[in-house]
Formats: C-alpha cells, structure tokens, sequence
C-alpha cells in the first residue's frame, strides 16, 4: 500500500508554510507583473529569444521581491470597518464611529462654518498634507491639516470658481472672476494668466506640469507652468461646461457637457480623442478611479453610472442624484448631493458598487465638492457653509512611497523632489488614451504582404491553367506558327490582367499611406457613429 | 463593530536627531506610478544624453618615441606597466598613470618587431629586425617612485642570433617558452641559445603568432601567404592550416572562450573562427575602411579592441557585427597597435606618429571610486537606456559618432558598392533557375580552404 499522492510532482513538494506563502503571494505577484508576458515562441531569432527570455526571468525574480516586500515591510495597515449581526454599515454614523477610534484620529473630524463667504471648494496636493481651499466670496486659504494650522489666508475681493495645487504647496492657481492667478505660499501673485480668459474649473497635470482649463466660452487651455508656454488652445465646440477632470491613468482631460456627451481631450489635437453620450440630461458630475479603468458620472436625470473606460461601457447604474463624485485611493466612490454624502465601495472586489456609509449634514448646507484625502482615510466636503471633515475607514491607501508622495517631507526633500520631477517632466505628446504604448514597436502589417504574395501566386495558377490549351487548327493558309504563338501570348496577357490591376492597386494604397486616426481604431463598433469620418485621405 | 482608521505616529515616521538619516519607506505599487512608462522613456531620453556629454575617452599621450610604435606588451602582473617598441629600436616601460617613461631598454639595432612578457612579469623577449632576440630583466617597481629625472637603462639578459629578421614573439602563458615568427616558426626555451623547436609549413613569412590562453600547447599564425596556421607543441607538427582570400595581420584568442579566436584581416573585416571548425567563421566583423593592423581581446572576453591603417580604434562585441565604439583623433595617424588593459578599463593605441595614447575603454565612464549611489545611478541609466534603445529618437542619440570625413567617406563608397554586388548577386539569383545560384554567407565567402 503505498501513500497516494495527489497532484503535486516529486519535484515541487514544499514544507507547508512556504507553500501557503506561495499561494498568498500569487494573486499579489500578478498585480507587479504588469501585464503578460510575451509569448517567446513564435520567434526565430535565436539571439533574441534567448536575451529576452532572460528578461523575463528577471521580471519575475523582481515581482516576487516586490510581493515579499509588501508582505513583511509595510509599516501601516488600512483602516476598516466591521460589523456583527444585523448591523447595516451605511446606517453607521460619525458620531458612533468617533466613540471608536484612538484620540489621534478624532483631530479629522471636524466642520469648519463660516458662512458669509459663498460655497468652498478645495484641492490637496499630492502627499494629503496641505489644503488648498476658496470660497465663492474671495477667500482663499492654505492649511497644513497635520498640524490643523493655517499657513496664509487672503481675501482677493473677487469671486473665486476654482482652487488647485500646482506641482507643490508652495504654489496654488485661483480661478478668479476675469483671469487665473498663481499665488504663492506667502500669498503673493506671482503671475496673471490673461490668456485663459474666465475659467470655470482648472486641473493640474502633475507629471507634464500642465495648468489646464475651461471657461466660459468652452476654450479648453493648457500652459506649461515651467516656461510659461501655452501648449493648446482648443475651442471644443461644445459649449459652456463646469465638469471637468483629469484621468490619473494617461493625463487626459474629460469635460461633462450639458447635452449628455463626455468628451476627453489632448493638448496637441483640435478634435477630442473620444465623445461619448453618457447621459440624456446634462452630465453633473465626473470622477476617475486612480487606476484609470474606471469612471463615473452623474446626470441630472437621477442615475449614476460606472463605466469601464477601456471598453466604453457601462459597468453599472446607481440611482441617485449627485453634484459632486470622488473616487478614494483604494476604489471607494463618494457622491455628495444636496447635504449628505453617500459612500459606495466594491466590498466583495467584484466591481460591482454598492452601499458603503453615508454621512448626513445639517439641512440646508449644499454640497459643492467632495475630495478624498490622500493617505488617509478622511473624505473632506466642501459646501456653502464651509467644509467638513469626516472619517470613511478603508478610503485611504496606508503604505505611503517617500519618492513618490511624502507626507512627513522636508523642506529639502521637498526641493529635491521638484529637481527630479522637472527632469522626468513628460512632454505633452506622451498624453494619449493607452499610455502603455509607450515603448512598444509598431507591428509589421502582414496583411498586405501576404496579399502580394497571393496575387503572385493566384497569377501563376492562373497562367499554368491556361498554358496549354490546345488552339483549334485553322486551314487554308491561316494556320501560322507566329499567329499561333501571338494568339497564345494575348491569352496569357488576358488571364493576368485583373490580377496585375489588383497589385498596382496595393501598390497604390501603399504608396499613399493614408493615415487612421488613432480614436477609430481605439473604438469599438457601436461607437464608430461618434467617430469623425473626415479625417482618413 | 469594530472600526479602525489609519493612523501614524510622527515619531515612527521621522528621524529623532539630526545627525540621522531620513527614514524612507517604499510601496512597489504600480497604482502609485501612473505613466511609468512614459517617465522611463524620458529618463532613457536624459540619459542618452547626458552620456554623450560625459563621453570624453582620450586621457593623455604618452610621447617619448622618436620613430613609429611598432609593438606593444602588457606585464601580466603589473597593471600599471606597459611595453612598447619603436621602429628604431627603442624600447620602453612607461608607468600609465603618470605617463612617463620608467626604463629604456636600448639595444636593437634595426625595429622592433614583435614583444612578449613572460607570466610572472620578471622577463621581456623582444625580437627585430636585425635578426636578434633579447631578453630582459623587467626593474620590479618599488615603493618609492623614482622621480622624472632618473631613467633607468637595462643591460640584456641574453642576446640571441637567428638567421632571418623576426617578425613577431610571443611567451607561453604558464610556461618557459616563447615562440618567434620569422622565416618559420621558432619555439625557444629562456636558457637555450638555439630554438628548440622548429615548425615550417610552406615557404612564406610567418607575420604573427600567439600562444592559447587556455591551452598552454596550442598556437595560432598568421602568414603572408593569407593563411593561418594552428600548431601543436605536443605532436610537434602543424594541426590545421586555414587560407583567406587576404592576409592576416594579427590573431588574438578569447581569454573567456580559449576555443575561439578572432583575426585581423587586411580586408578591413575581422573575422571570429571557432579553433575545432575552421571552415566557417562565427562572426564577420565589419566597420573599418582600411586594413586592420592589431586586436586585442579585452579580459572579459566579451569586448576587443581593433587599430586600423585607416587611423582609427574601434570597440567590438565579441559576438556583434559592428563596432560599438570608434576612437580617432588628428593627431593620431596609422594605428599599428593597441592594447586592452588588464583591468578591462583602458586601451592603448600606438601609432604611427610615435605616440602611445591611453583611451577609456567606456568613454562616458566615471573612473576613480565611485558612492554606492554613484554606481546604482549609472547602472540605473545603462539599464533604462538599453531598454528604450530601439526607439528611434533614444536610437539616434545613442548611435552617433562623429566621423572623420574621409572616413566616412570611404564607409559610404564601401556601403554602396557591397550593395551593388549584393542586388546584382540577386538579379542574376532571380533570372537563373532556382537553386542553380547558390549565395554563400560572406563567414564563407572569404576563405578559400582549410588544409589538414
């Protein structure tokens, strides 16, 4: 009687606790991998196959290390929220959450009123550490939230629409009433952007350092804050529109227009990349999620829907009303509207939305703008009283990269990082919707070589086909060799022709080359009627 | 219900004093890196070209020479020494570092042909025209350095008398004997007068030989009558004989793969033959416009290093078609020698106008001792460089070279013409029977046979 083995080899048999690592560190293993790996076989080249084979063992070698490293050195975990028995988790409020937590975190729940100065609007900026925040009235204010200190407040006696970080705290754009301005840290002006004219929303573009905005007329422009240069100016066509933000994913612009359409843009076209009817109301809301895969939006007509942006569909539909939409770090979906906020979060990471919390505020305050903090698990609302501050547990990213966004920065690890990322400042031509093109070799198109090489070969049948048909023998003196042998070239020149026609016609189309713009190919049939057709020679 | 929210302590995540380093924390998340992609090509971009500003390879000249560099030798055990002898008969250690020269060994009445230094790096063998073979006690360096003024002269070991003129010597690696190359192929012992061994196969000159590296016995020449020639000391009879369509100037084996080794052909190609099959060549190395006059394999194995009639230094892969590098100057005229250094870092050309010059063997190399941040920046910008070098504005970058105008000249005549034989050689393909015309690979083409 021998021991029965099931379905491991002899050699793979590994101590229990190893294997079980194995098996947990699988699933994280495939997320630093990247993608697939190439398939080797279908190459020839020898030295090739064999140098990228190497390759890809050193990519898996490296993913395994980066698996490990997530394993056993992250120093913070993620904040969660669990409940027992018939306890629902949206019915669960701050107040009972704060009689929870460690004394630490109750520094984030706040409401700061002050109600004379419009509705607020906010921005972080990279690392979560500093808000940046305006109201309607004029005011404008840089807070540190780590101390909860006010760096510098100002009161620019204008209406204020929009307020965003540019690549540090140390500089803050204000859509003012006529113009853009940049301030400093200090308060101080540093530049008047008359260009632009009155903005309505701004976004910043933080690795190719590009300012972009709308405004009223529906003028889409973009400045390199470095030189100062303006590197597009686009009149969309499209109407007045204050919807507007960026994909973290690949650096495009989406605006939300008022008959339904989401266009997304790229500072060096005049036409937008892609239009896509979302809504048949007016768009009311737009968020990405950090990944780049999803989005969602809100229409007036009471849906919100979440849609896969690689495929252009619909992932799902949520009924409700939202004015403002904000997608945390780990994938959690804030929607504010009227004065409370509801939180949707894909619990059981099926993609599929459904109710997280949700967070009431006194009756009458509107809600403008949610934001989510970064690194932290704070959603802040910005309404016409003010804002508020309040604790969403699992929102937040824990494990912070201090070459990446550091919330304990210095001011000289501040200054170092600015050098660096104006050295890897992408330029704007690397603004497109699949950005993992980056690097890769155009393919060869098989298709028109393999069709030459049918019609070369379709000739040659052709022609041993007819080579030798017999001629009928004509009499009375009209039977000459040299008639017989012309009658049997013209046959042959006959057979030939259409396919000589076919190959200078492939000859033809690629001598032309005509350009297909990126979007068709990028979209799929049922969109293709929102494509431009103009375009192709 | 249970609830948990992230929270940081500040004294977890920053330094208690300030004499400490910043605490850094790293998340390998690709979620974090958005557009990595991009970033990576921007960096090769960057770093493409901060290379090419930090490319500058010539470190000095070392002159002292009055006639033409004729050869050189490397002491296998001392790094900073080299070898080198002139067409009058001049020979010198030069000390590379400071340039100058340590010790003249004066004594050859016509030009010195050919120099070897023995394993242990005590004795020279230098050989001439004038049909003598010397040898000589290498001075150890000591730790004092001499300074400038005080050049120390060698008297000769021994003097030995042949009968027709040398052309080439070369010292046994792990062993006492040299061979010289001259009318036929002479293996002597150091204490021996006379050559203990002769070898002749033909009646032409034997213009070079070199000894295996890895197999003490074996040795490779190369005669005027275009052949190449591989000899056993222990059968006492030549093996192989191989014959080009043109001459071999110089042959040099691979340290890292003693089987192969690599030819400099009067045809401006260099070609790489494996020793156990000599019909074909392994690689046809193809950049230089005139005659290439040395080679020298780099102590890696991986690289070597050519010196060309037509005033150039090329940089090969052991197994690439073309140079990697190309190192000119005016100054510099027909390259009779060069030389990788030991340490892989280095390469010295002798030329023509009597000067020895010291090259980097990587011109944007940072020498000296480098920060361990230094070194993983630069591995970091050759990694991400070779990752994006097929992209054509990185390729751009990375592959120019400026050439001299004759040379490039002479590069463009050569390209057109192989391509004028190529596309005939195709036409006359296409218009013949198929398979009546059958092309050879050019590591064919340019041998004519192999002899037993």
């Amino acid at each position: 009687m021998g021991v029965k083995q099931d379905n491991a080899d002899p050699g793979q048999i590994l101590p229990p606790i190893e294997q079980e690592l194995s098996n947990e560190l699988d699933p994280k293993l495939k997320k630093y991998l990247r993608g697939e790996g190439t398939n080797l076989e279908v190459l020839k080249d020898k030295k090739l196959k064999s140098q990228l084979s190497v390759r890809e063992e050193l990519y898996g070698i490296s993913a395994k290390a980066a698996a490990k490293a997530e394993e056993w050195l992250m120093p913070s975990e993620g904040g969660y929220l669990e409940v027992e028995g018939i306890e629902k988790p949206w019915r669960i409020n701050q107040h009972s959450i704060s009689s929870e937590i460690n004394i630490s975190s109750l520094k984030n729940q706040h409401d700061i009123i002050i109600p004379d100065l419009g509705p607020y609007t906010l921005d972080f900026n990279s690392s979560g550490r500093y808000m940046a925040v305006a109201g309607r009235k004029g005011h404008l204010a840089v807070l540190d939230m780590k101390n909860m200190s006010l760096i510098k407040e100002m009161q620019v006696r204008e209406t204020v629409r929009d307020i965003v970080f540019l690549h540090n705290e140390l500089f803050f754009a204000a859509a003012q009433k006529k113009y853009p301005y940049i301030y400093n840290r200090d308060g101080i002006e540093l530049h008047c952007l008359k260009e632009h004219g009155s903005v309505l929303r701004l976004q910043f573009l933080k690795s190719h350092f590009l300012l972009a905005s709308i405004n009223k007329f529906g003028q889409l422009h973009y400045q390199d804050v470095t030189m100062g240069e303006m590197i597009g100016n686009i009149r969309t066509g499209l109407g007045r529109s204050d919807v507007m933000q960026v994909n973290p994913f690949n650096g495009v612009v989406a605006l939300g227009h008022s008959g339904g359409t989401v266009s997304m843009w790229k500072p060096t076209s005049a036409a937008p990349l892609v239009k896509m009817l979302c809504h048949p109301g007016p768009v009311s809301a737009m968020a990405f999620h950090p990944n780049g895969h999803l989005m969602a939006t809100s229409g007036k007509e009471r849906k919100i829907k979440i849609w896969d942006v690689r495929k252009f569909e619909v992932l799902q539909t949520i009924p409700g009303h939202a004015r403002a939409l904000d997608f945390s770090q780990k994938g959690l979906l804030a929607a504010g509207n009227g004065s409370f906020v509801q939180i949707f979060g894909d619990l059981s990471e099926s993609q599929h939305y459904s109710r997280y919390m949700g967070h009431s505020m006194v009756k009458g305050y509107q809600i403008g703008k949610v934001l989510f903090r970064p690194y932290e698990d704070v959603l802040v609302l910005g309404h016409s009283m003010g804002w508020s501050s309040i604790l969403i547990p699992g929102s937040g990213e824990p494990n912070f990269d201090t070459w990446v966004a550091n919330p304990y920065e210095t001011s000289k690890q501040r200054r170092e990082k600015e050098v660096r990322s104006l050295l890897d400042k992408l330029p704007s031509e690397t603004i497109m919707l699949n950005p993992s093109k980056i690097g890769t070799m155009r393919p060869v198109n098989k298709k028109e070589k393999q069709t030459k090489q049918e019609i070369a070969a379709e000739m040659e049948a052709a022609v041993e086909a007819v080579k030798d048909t017999a001629f009928k023998n004509k009499t009375k003196g009209r039977n000459k060799a040299s008639k017989r042998a012309k009658k049997r070239k013209e046959l042959i020149e006959r057979v030939k022709r259409p396919l000589l026609e076919r190959q200078l016609k492939e000859d033809e189309k690629l001598a032309k080359k005509p350009k297909i713009s990126e979007k068709e190919n990028a979209l799929p049939t049922a969109l293709q009627r929102f494509a431009s057709k103009k375009a192709t020679a | 219900m249970k609830v948990k929210v992230i929270s940081r302590s500040t004294d977890e995540f920053t330094r208690e004093r300030s004499q400490d380093l910043q605490r850094v924390f790293r998340n390998f998340d690709p979620n974090l890196r958005p557009q990595e992609k991009a970033i990576e090509y921007v960096r090769a971009l960057n770093a493409a070209k901060l290379e090419k500003i930090f490319a500058r390879p010539f470190i000095g000249a070392m002159d002292g020479h009055i006639d033409a560099v004729s050869c050189m030798a490397k002491n296998p055990n001392y790094l900073k020494g080299i070898f080198s002898g002139s067409m009058d008969g001049d020979i010198r250690l030069w000390d590379m570092a400071s340039r100058r020269t340590v010790c003249q060994f004066p004594g050859h009445q016509g030009a010195v042909r050919g120099l070897a230094a023995s394993t242990d790096g005590r004795t020279l063998v230098s050989c001439g025209t004038d049909c003598t073979v010397r040898l000589w006690n290498v001075p150890v360096a000591t730790i004092v350095e001499s300074d400038d003024s005080s050049n120390c002269t060698a008297e000769p070991l021994a003097v030995y008398s042949g009968n027709n003129a040398f052309w080439d010597v070369d010292h046994q690696w792990d062993g006492e004997l040299f061979a010289t190359a001259g009318a036929q192929v002479d293996i002597w012992n150091h204490n021996r007068s006379q050559p203990i061994n002769s070898f002749e196969w033909g009646t032409d000159t034997v213009i070079s030989v070199r000894f295996n590296p890895g197999e003490p016995n074996l040795l490779a020449t190369s005669a005027s009558d275009r052949s190449i020639t591989l000899y056993d000391l222990r059968v006492s009879s030549p093996a192989r004989k191989l014959i080009m369509r043109t001459k071999t100037n110089s042959i040099a084996w691979n340290p890292m793969e003693p089987m192969n080794f690599t030819a400099a052909n009067e045809d401006c190609n260099c070609y790489s033959y494996d020793a156990r099959k000599l019909d074909e060549a392994k690689c046809v190395h193809k950049d230089h416009v005139s005659a290439v006059m040395d080679i020298d394999f780099s102590p890696t194995g991986r690289e070597f290093v050519t010196g060309s009639y037509d005033r150039t230094v090329r940089i090969f892969q052991y197994n690439g078609g073309h140079s990697r590098e190309i190192y000119h100057t005016k100054r510099m005229q027909r390259v009779f020698c060069v030389k990788f250094s030991c340490d892989a870092s280095y390469i010295i050309s002798g030329s023509d106008d009597t000067n020895l010059r010291l090259w980097k063997a990587k011109a944007s190399e940072q020498l000296g001792v480098l920060l361990p941040r230094e070194r993983k920046r630069h591995e970091y910008h050759e990694a991400v460089k070779n990752r994006y070098k097929h992209l054509p504005e990185v390729k751009r970058i990375v592959r120019h070279r400026h050439l001299p105008k004759p040379i490039y000249k002479a590069a463009s005549l050569r390209r057109t013409m192989t391509e004028a034989e190529r596309r005939k050689e195709e036409r006359r393909k296409a218009h013949s029977a198929p398979g009546s015309v059958a092309t050879e690979p050019l590591r064919k083409r340019r041998i004519i046979q192999e002899v037993e």
